[in-house]
């Protein structure tokens, strides 16, 4: 036993000797106390929370509006209120704009379905109008990149220098990650650059500006508005629309990982049964 | 003057006897068209390595025609409209040129890749077969390590034509085997410079390697193959152990007309193939790679598949670097390992396999005769262990295109390939051991009791026991008399001893009218069942 024998003595001091209060009395003593450590409680809160309440002055358009609901609906449990970010969860969109939304909604890999290396794309969940909603609430809260009006590819009739053009900036820009046929690759643990197949331009485009997921953004001041263009139109109406000769199958256009996969499957294994049917003949 | 009558059946003979009266040529064409060849499946795999070699020879002249191995900048101006206006080497512009205007170019082009690696693929199959069957063996031990120093040969065939194209994959490639040169020790920065005639890329590696690819390389190939072959002819064929074979025998075609036929159905059987997969398959698409910049790296960029082993190699390797205090210090990169030992080592040890196994059975007779898998387990062992090795790093030289289409982590990838190529190697050999020893202890029991009939029998003391058919004769008993293993495959089913009616012969309807099928006395005939009355519950 290590207790102190003085101790009791010590804490005297504080504890005081009196006379047992009155049952009302201490009933009347909890409450007080109980409401004093409410309010401390509720006013440290307030003290250190940014006041909501100014920010339900904000005026939103009525399509922002629309979208505000469905952002609270469905993306606030990551993105929390206003879409300030949840730690851990979400990252704050204040300043991410509606480019970002257009592609992330647009492609179906935000909502997410779980805390992952990457979002995956999936069927959207929200039609173009509402995505348009999503997008605008983003914007008015907290502004950012916005996809320009107009086209968003070259007309290869008027401007064919586009297409040559546009392939120097996928090769320099693009295929280190998505590859020279625009068929993905992989990147560290887990995460990957995806295939460039059934991309439209508006994602493009949007994927460029914004940089989702782990790819970097390519601003205005890396790739001018024209460039994206021309990059766009190589996509598009080279990559995307086997535009390359040579057969009726391009193995996907991985390079010699297929060729090589072809050849036993394919080449050695036609010629073993030819062989095993010539040497038969006897 | 009577006029003699011209006999056309004569004529060949006529001819014949002409030449053969100024050319001697009679007596060596009678030994050559009557040399006999053995019949097997897989004495045919090396044959798909010397015809796609002879594809390769044919579609290579026609691309050198039109291909210009010159590294001189020009602005291409040409048919494709995605590279129109950009400046690139005389080279590439000369692969595009062939690709999209010259009639059939691309055609060739894809026929010279296919055949090229068709080509290193069959020579890995035939070299198994070798291996697993113990052809290597005394008096064979050349043949062999020719064949490992063709595989070498091909590879640098392989990678030279690869480099060839000056496209945007080509020029990585050559950035790692300059890499890989400047990995040696002390030697390597003298080696790189002398091969780019300075810094990489340089103006004369295309040259270089043009004269390389067309001449003196396929001139290396040329030679030893025909080397190859003539030992064949010299040595003669192994042939598979059988009724009538013996160690001192070759039983099997005459080399005319049967196997002559055979052979040149089976080239255009392998023609078809590479020019079917040419049609079809897209293979190097290498305006779609650009001209070769070095800033420009594709996402998937690999080396053709005889070469992934390498490249696997090196991305399975740790970053270790050892520094040598040695004057100003000298540093051994971590791809010295693998790129330049591991190559030389993979390429050369196993030509001294056949003497190492030799040494260890102290083996110094002759063999004609094949082994099967089963009867040197050991061998087997050791075969699925290096091709496990082969695989893993293969596999792990295209581990980034595995990881995204199977959407699997790249590291987890890169810690697999490390991780099996320690592990795997020798779980194969265990399992390969374990396999053969279980394939012999089963044709022994087959020699020894008989073919499983599937037929069982009660005996009076209630036990079951199988039928057995016995292979050869019985004693007085009715057991059957054990015998030897002749070292070929030992019947384990009944219908290989007869059971049922040989198979009617004819690919796609029967060149003959098919046997009767003999009746098995064990069934008795089969009457309808007679009839009886439905029992129901009463109501």
């Amino acid at each position: 036993m290590t207790s102190d024998p003085h101790g009791g003595r010590r804490f005297r001091v504080f504890a005081r000797k009196r006379s047992a209060p009155s049952r009302a009395r201490r009933r009347l003593g909890a409450a007080v106390r109980m409401i004093a450590a409410l309010a401390m409680a509720g006013g440290v809160y307030a003290g250190f929370t940014p006041n909501a309440a100014a920010e339900d002055d904000r005026t939103l358009s009525s399509s922002a509006a629309e979208g505000k609901a469905l952002f609270d609906n469905s993306c606030i449990t990551c993105h929390g209120r206003d879409a300030q970010g949840v730690t851990d969860r979400g990252p704050s969109l204040i300043g991410v704009g509606s480019a970002a939304v257009e592609f992330q909604v647009g492609t179906g890999r935000m909502p997410m379905t779980r805390q992952e290396a990457q979002a995956e794309k999936k069927p959207p969940q929200f039609d173009e109008a509402q995505t348009k909603q999503i997008g605008q609430y983003i914007q008015e809260i907290g502004g950012g990149p916005q996809l320009p009006s107009g086209e968003l590819s070259d007309n290869l009739a008027t401007k064919p220098e586009a297409l040559a053009r546009g392939g120097e900036l996928f090769r320099v820009n693009c295929s280190s990650c998505h590859g020279f046929g625009g068929g993905g690759g992989a990147l560290s643990s887990g995460k990957y650059a995806p295939g460039l197949h059934t991309a439209t331009e508006e994602q493009i485009y949007a994927a460029m500006l914004t940089g989702p997921q782990n790819m970097p953004v390519f601003g205005d001041n890396e790739l001018s508005p024209d460039e994206k263009r021309e990059v766009i139109t190589y996509v598009t109406q080279q990559l995307q629309q086997d535009k390359d000769p040579g057969g009726i199958f391009n193995l996907g256009r991985y390079g010699p990982v297929t060729e090589g996969l072809a050849i036993f499957v394919i080449g050695i294994t036609i010629l073993v049964f030819v062989a095993l049917w010539i040497a038969g003949k006897s | 003057m009577k006029r003699r009558k011209f006999d056309v059946t004569q004529v060949p003979a006529n001819v014949g006897k002409g030449l053969d009266d100024r050319y001697k040529a009679a007596t060596p064409l009678r030994g050559l068209l009557n040399k006999v060849f053995p019949d097997h499946w897989s004495f045919l795999l090396g044959e798909i390595a010397l015809f796609s070699f002879i594809i390769l020879l044919l579609t290579g002249v026609f691309l050198t025609l039109f291909f210009d191995p010159s590294m001189k900048e020009v602005a291409y101006e040409g048919a494709y409209p995605g590279l129109r206006g950009v400046e690139m080497s005389a080279a590439y512009e000369s692969s595009l040129h062939l690709s999209f205007e010259v009639r059939g170019g691309l055609f060739m082009r894809q026929m010279h890749h296919w055949a090229a690696l068709l080509f290193m693929a069959s020579i890995v199959v035939h070299m198994a077969r070798i291996f697993f069957t113990g052809a290597f063996r005394k008096p064979r031990e050349a043949n062999w390590a020719i064949g490992v120093a063709l595989f070498l040969l091909g590879f640098l065939a392989g990678f030279t034509g690869y480099s060839l194209p000056d496209d945007g994959l080509s020029g990585t490639g050559l950035r790692i085997a300059s890499a890989i040169m400047l990995s040696i020790p002390v030697a390597g920065t003298w080696i790189s410079a002398s091969i780019f005639g300075g810094e990489f890329p340089g103006e004369l590696i295309i040259g270089r390697f043009y004269i390389a690819h067309v001449l003196l390389i396929p001139g290396g190939l040329l030679a030893l193959i025909s080397v190859h072959l003539g030992l064949v002819f010299a040595q003669k064929h192994t042939q598979w152990p059988g009724p009538g074979r013996t160690n001192n025998n070759v039983v099997g075609e005459r080399m005319f007309p049967r196997y002559a036929l055979k052979q040149g159905g089976f080239f255009m059987a392998v023609f078809g193939v590479v020019a079917f997969m040419a049609g079809m398959f897209q293979i190097n698409p290498i305006w779609l790679f650009g001209p070769y910049r070095a800033s420009e790296v594709s996402s998937a960029s690999q080396p053709d598949w005889y070469v992934m082993f390498m490249d696997g190699l090196v991305r399975l390797m740790p970053a270790w670097q050892i520094t040598l205090p040695i004057g100003d210090g000298y540093s051994i990169p971590p791809l010295f390992w693998p790129a330049v030992v591991g190559l030389g080592a993979l390429t050369t040890v196993p030509m001294a396999y056949p003497f190492m196994e030799a040494r260890r059975l102290k083996d110094k007779r002759s063999h004609h005769l094949l082994q099967r898998p089963r009867d040197a387990p050991e061998r087997t062992g050791l075969g699925a262990m290096a091709f496990t090795f082969f695989i893993v790093a293969t596999l792990s030289g295209g581990n980034d295109v595995i990881a995204d289409k199977f959407h699997i982590s790249l590291n987890a990838m890169t810690w697999a390939g490390r991780i099996g190529l320690v592990i795997l190697p020798p779980l194969a050999y265990f399992i390969a051991v374990r396999i053969c020893l279980g394939l012999q202890q089963h044709d022994r029991e087959v020699l020894a009791h008989g073919v499983e009939t599937g037929i069982i029998k009660r005996l009076p003391d209630g036990r079951f026991v199988e039928v057995h058919q016995p292979l050869g004769p019985v004693d007085d008993h009715g057991h059957p008399i054990p015998l030897d293993y002749a070292g070929w495959v030992v019947p384990k089913k009944m219908n290989r001893v007869g059971a049922l009616a040989p198979a009617v012969k004819g690919f796609f309807f029967p060149v003959e009218k098919p046997a009767e099928a003999p009746v098995s006395p064990a069934v008795p005939p089969v009457s309808a069942p007679e009839k009886r009355e439905e029992i129901t519950s009463g109501r």
